[in-house]
Parts: structure tokens; sequence; C-alpha cells
């Protein structure tokens, strides 16, 4: 922003007289206390319903009339077959869409890169402009949109298609399991592809021009410029966005999947935060808790892990 | 311009063949994607005008034919829509107002440095952005605190959110001091000062905060679909996910609707009522995104800096 932070502040003597000051210190903080309840009430009561874990709880008793169980809902997920088959199989859509996730990651950087090397300034400012709207429709939206434009009876894609000849009648593409995590990914890059590209075009246009130009004057060529100029410039923001998402590997989040989950494709578009939800509507409350619990404490140690390697590797700490 | 581009000099005047062509592909490349994220929202929009026949037989793809608005008047008459309209633009209004009063009061309160335990309180505010206890725990805590089938449900739990208090401290913390100083000599409190001071100093970043509060509440619907069972409390997107879940329900509710199969040719069917309020619930976004584009610009870039 220009004015230099923090260090100005600090540099500063407090101008006012010590009793002033004590007084003043019960006073700021009375003055943040109500917010600092709400804060407490909405992020951290909550932890406290990690207790319905070790409970027979059914919805509508009592805690202290249901019967303590210990640990029998984190054992039946490694005893019980079914549902350690179950567990495994949301594992193995979790760790399939993160990975995707992961390995697409370097789409926005492409698209960054790419969308420099536009010579038209009007088109890279058209371009920004109208790919990052996507990304501020809800996911029930994408959904909407998705619906219009796949169905199977009247979906403008497939009327496309039959009429082409490409196809006998309409592909079932939104309750088909078999691409679904590859049909997911692509809606994920569909609404975030040209938002994420926006910190790498800053991180870009940050670059110092006059390395450009010196590597004109020594005749280098574009993709060489690319490669020994553009990307050193941007692996810094990459490797903490690529970090940040490795804390949130097992956090896929549930919005994008609770849209477009339907009984045909459930079976591979269940992610751990979907599958906690089906289970508790399906009035599993115990083990739903179990099954969250378990997965906030694996996101915090990830979160920590990835946050070791920030320090060791670029001595600078992420969160 | 964009201020992104600043500073992005061409580099070559004259292009050789094999620039025309790296730069004809990439233009096409950037010329397809683009298509690809506005023409949904073009298509929805040319078939909730045309003519229903039409546009059920498949015939709109490219252009609207025989231009009506009735889709729109009629959808609006179905019942609970306009009721889950106000809800939305409600939880819109009164919820950003509060995240946004709240996030600049309390961003402004943790640069004071005299504040008692200021660096625990501002932490354990910041560290909510990297846990969560989990989905149902949370919904267990809302039903305890009879927040299930609350409109409070809407607004009480976004009060707090710890990014926009981050941009707010980081702005405030650029603020040279001597402006509030001088103020606080002249006896005004911290209320005084944060209301004539910081209030009108921060109102580039309040306008970022604000811009993302109101499109996130017009976007929930997960908390809708956890606690609200009743359907006074449900949202337009709530009730867009239901018209696109459960076609059958969607049909009965056309045909006890009055007038809605009143003309043949218009009739409604379950496809236009989707789409006709898959458009409503997206118009708003379309319409305030091109004004409002460079405060979301902005506010990630701060973002990115601080967080």
């Amino acid at each position: 922003m220009g004015v230099p932070s923090g260090k100005l502040l600090r540099s500063v003597k407090p101008v006012h007289p010590t009793g002033r000051r004590i007084q003043n210190k019960h006073k700021l903080f009375l003055m943040a206390l109500p917010f600092l309840l709400i804060t407490f009430i909405f992020y951290y009561l909550p932890i406290s319903g990690w207790i319905y874990a070790f409970y027979d709880f059914i919805p509508g008793i009592p805690l202290s009339d249901t019967p303590y169980v210990g640990l029998k809902w984190f054992r039946t997920m490694v005893e019980n077959p079914t549902q350690t088959g179950e567990v495994l199989r949301v594992l193995k859509n979790t760790v399939a869409m993160s990975s995707l996730g992961l390995v697409t990651s370097v789409f926005p950087v492409i698209f960054a890169i790419l969308l420099t090397e536009v010579k038209a300034g009007w088109y890279r400012k058209f371009v920004q402009t109208l790919t990052t709207i996507p990304n501020f429709i809800s996911w029930i939206l994408v959904y909407a949109l998705a619906f219009s434009l796949f169905s199977v009876d009247n979906g403008v894609v497939n009327n496309i298609l039959v009429q082409l000849g490409v196809v006998d009648e309409g592909f079932n593409f939104l309750a088909s399991s078999s691409h679904i995590w590859v049909t997911m990914i692509a809606w994920y890059w569909w609404k975030s592809l040209g938002w994420g590209a926006i910190l790498y075009l800053a991180a870009i246009a940050g670059i110092d021009q006059e390395l450009y130009e010196a590597a004109e004057v020594d005749g280098a060529s574009r993709f060489r410029k690319i490669w020994h100029i553009t990307v050193p410039g941007i692996i810094p923001t990459f490797f903490v966005l690529l970090l940040l998402s490795i804390g949130n590997f097992v956090n896929n989040g549930m919005e994008q999947y609770f849209a477009f989950q339907n009984a045909m494709n459930k079976d591979a578009i269940e992610v751990l935060d979907l599958y906690v939800y089906n289970i508790a509507f399906a009035n599993n409350f115990p083990f739903a808790t179990a099954v969250s619990m378990l997965k906030s404490i694996v996101s915090v140690a990830l979160l920590f892990a990835a946050n070791t390697l920030s320090k060791a590797v670029r001595d600078e700490s992420i969160i | 311009m964009n201020p992104l581009f600043k500073g992005v000099i061409p580099l070559r005047k004259k292009l050789k063949p094999g620039d025309a062509l790296f730069q004809g592909i990439i233009y096409v490349l950037f010329g397809l994607f683009t298509l690809s994220c506005i023409y949904p929202f073009y298509y929805l929009f040319i078939n909730t005008i045309s003519s229903n026949d039409l546009s059920a037989a498949g015939y709109i793809k490219f252009y609207p034919r025989e231009i009506h608005f009735d889709n729109y008047s009629k959808v609006l008459r179905i019942s609970g829509l306009s009721h889950a309209a106000l809800v939305s633009v409600y939880r819109t209004v009164i919820g950003t107002l509060l995240t946004v009063g709240a996030s600049a009061f309390l961003g402004y309160l943790f640069t004071k440095k005299e504040m008692w335990g200021r660096q625990i309180w501002y932490r354990s505010v910041v560290v909510t952005m990297y846990f969560s206890a989990g989905l149902i725990p949370w919904y267990i805590t809302m039903h305890n605190l009879h927040l299930t089938n609350n409109y409070l449900a809407y607004i009480l739990p976004t009060i707090i959110t710890p990014f926009n208090i981050i941009l707010v401290k980081t702005f405030v913390e650029a603020i040279p001091p001597s402006l509030e100083e001088s103020a606080s000599i002249d006896g005004a409190g911290y209320l005084r000062v944060f209301w004539s001071i910081i209030v009108p100093l921060t109102t580039p970043i309040l306008a970022t905060i604000t811009i993302f509060s109101a499109v996130n509440q017009w976007n929930s619907f997960i908390d809708t679909a956890f606690l609200m069972t009743d359907t006074k409390y449900f949202t337009l997107q709530f009730l867009l996910w239901r018209y696109l879940n459960e076609s059958s329900s969607l049909a009965a509710l056309i045909r006890n609707s009055p007038d809605m199969a009143a003309s043949v040719q218009n009739m409604q069917t379950p496809t236009s009522v989707r789409m006709t309020v898959t458009m409503i619930v997206v118009l708003p976004i379309l319409i305030v995104y091109p004004f409002f584009q460079r405060f979301f610009v902005k506010g990630i870039m701060i973002g990115a800096v601080k967080g």
C-alpha cells in the first residue's frame, strides 16, 4: 500500500501517561470481548461436540441418558468389514480427487504465463475479466448450468452430439460414475482457473522487466525467457499455494460434491466431507462425529507438516 | 487499465512467423476457454426469453427467438419463491453489514498494542482459518444453541470472518499513526477515532470486504441444507437445488399453480422453471460483478501478501 507498516508504528513511543495506558488496556479488551465470545461460540465450542463420538448417541435423547461406549465407533472403522470397505472407498475418492487437484495446480500457472504472452492488452483484460466470473457463483448454480447443458433429455451438448451423429442417444454425463473424478476436476477448474491465475499474473507483473530486456539482447528465445525468468519468478507463489493445498488434502470441501451427487454417481463422488454428511443424515451421528474428528486431527497434522517443510525449505512459515 | 498488467512492456516489435503462429494458438485457446465460461450463462438466458416450445425442442442455441418474458413473471408467482428471494436478500444485507462492521472494529482494536492479551486474542481468531471441529460437531453445537430453524443462524456465525479481520488490521497498520495521535491528544476516545478517522480511511478495504461477504452470503446453501427444515427459512439457492433434484415435485408444483399453464405456447415445464430460477439467482452476481471486479482483485492481492 506504499506506506511502510508495522515497523513504523513500533518505533513511535506511546504518548499516553502510564496510568491511562493501564486503564486503556482493559477498556480495549472489553470492547473486543463480545466479538471474542462469538469467535469462541462458533469456532471453539463445536470442538466439545467431539464427545459424541464416544457415546451411542441418538438425536433427541439427552447425552446423559446414552451409554458411554469408549472407542467403539473408531474400532468399527477397522474391525467391521463392511464399514472398513466404506471408509476405504471414501478415502480412495478423497485421495484421488485431492491428488488430481495437486497435479493440476500448475494449470493456473500455465494460464498466467500464456496470458502475459498475449500481445493485445484489451484481449488480456477481456479474457481475465470473463474467466473469473464462474468463481463467484455457487456450486449449486454451477450444477444448474451443468444440468441445462448436459442433461440427457434436453441438454444442448447431447442435442448437438446426437444431431452430429456422434452418439445415438444422449450420454448421461451427470449420472455416470465412470468419469466422475475427471468431471469433478474439470468443473473445478472451469470455476477456478481464471481466478487462480490472478496471483500468478501479479507475480509475473512484479518481475523486473530489465531481466527480459537483457535476455532479449543476449538473443534468448521466448521459451528460454519463460523458463529462466518467468518460471523462477513465480515459483515462490506456487510453492506457498502448493503447501497450503497439501494442508487441505483431506478437506475437499463438500459444496461441489454435494451439488453434483446423485444415486448413480454416489459411490465415486463421496469424499470424506460428503460422506460425513451422508452418514449423519442416515442418523448415525456418533460414527459421523468420529470420522469428522479424525479428519480434523489429520488435517491439522498435515498443515503443521506443510508448515515445517516450508520453514525448512524457504525459511518462512505459511500460517 | 487492469492494475495487474501495469509495467508489462511489449518487447518485440516485429512478429516472426513462429511468433505469429504461437500468438494465433494462444489467442484461440483463450478465446475458447473464455467462451466456455460465458456461454452457459448466455445459453440459459436466451432460452428463458425464447418461446418455451422452441426451447424445449432444442432450437435455441445461439440467439433468442419469439422473445417473451412470461417465464419470469410466472416463476416469481410460484409459492415460496418470492419469500425465498426475500430471505436471500435479508441475509445478504444484514449479514454483510454485521460482518463488515465487526471486521472493521475488531481489525482496528487488534492494531492497539496496549490491548490486554492482544497477541493471544488475535492469534486465536486467525488460527480458526486453519482448523474446524468438523461438520457434525458444528451441527450439534448449532442445534444445542437453538440455531436450527432460526434466521440468526444465517447471520451470527459469519460475523467473525478471520480473513476480513486480517485485511483490515493490515490496512490500518499502514495508516500513519500521527493521524490517530493528534486526534487522541485532542481528547478523542477509541470509538471516536474509529468512527471519524479509521472508517473513512479504510473505505477501500471495507468495500472489498463488503463485496466478498455479500457474494458469500448470497451463494451459501450448505447452512440451509443442514439447519433449516421449515420452508419459511429456505433461500433461493436452496430452492434451486430442490428444483434441480426433485423434478416430480416441481412438475406437480407447476400443475397446481394457478395460471402456470395458461398459455399453451409458453407453458411452464420443469426445465423452463429450472432455467428461469437459475437465471434469477445468477443475475444479481452478473450485474454486480463488472462494477466490483477491481475490489475482488484487490482483496486477493492484499490477502496474499499477508495471509
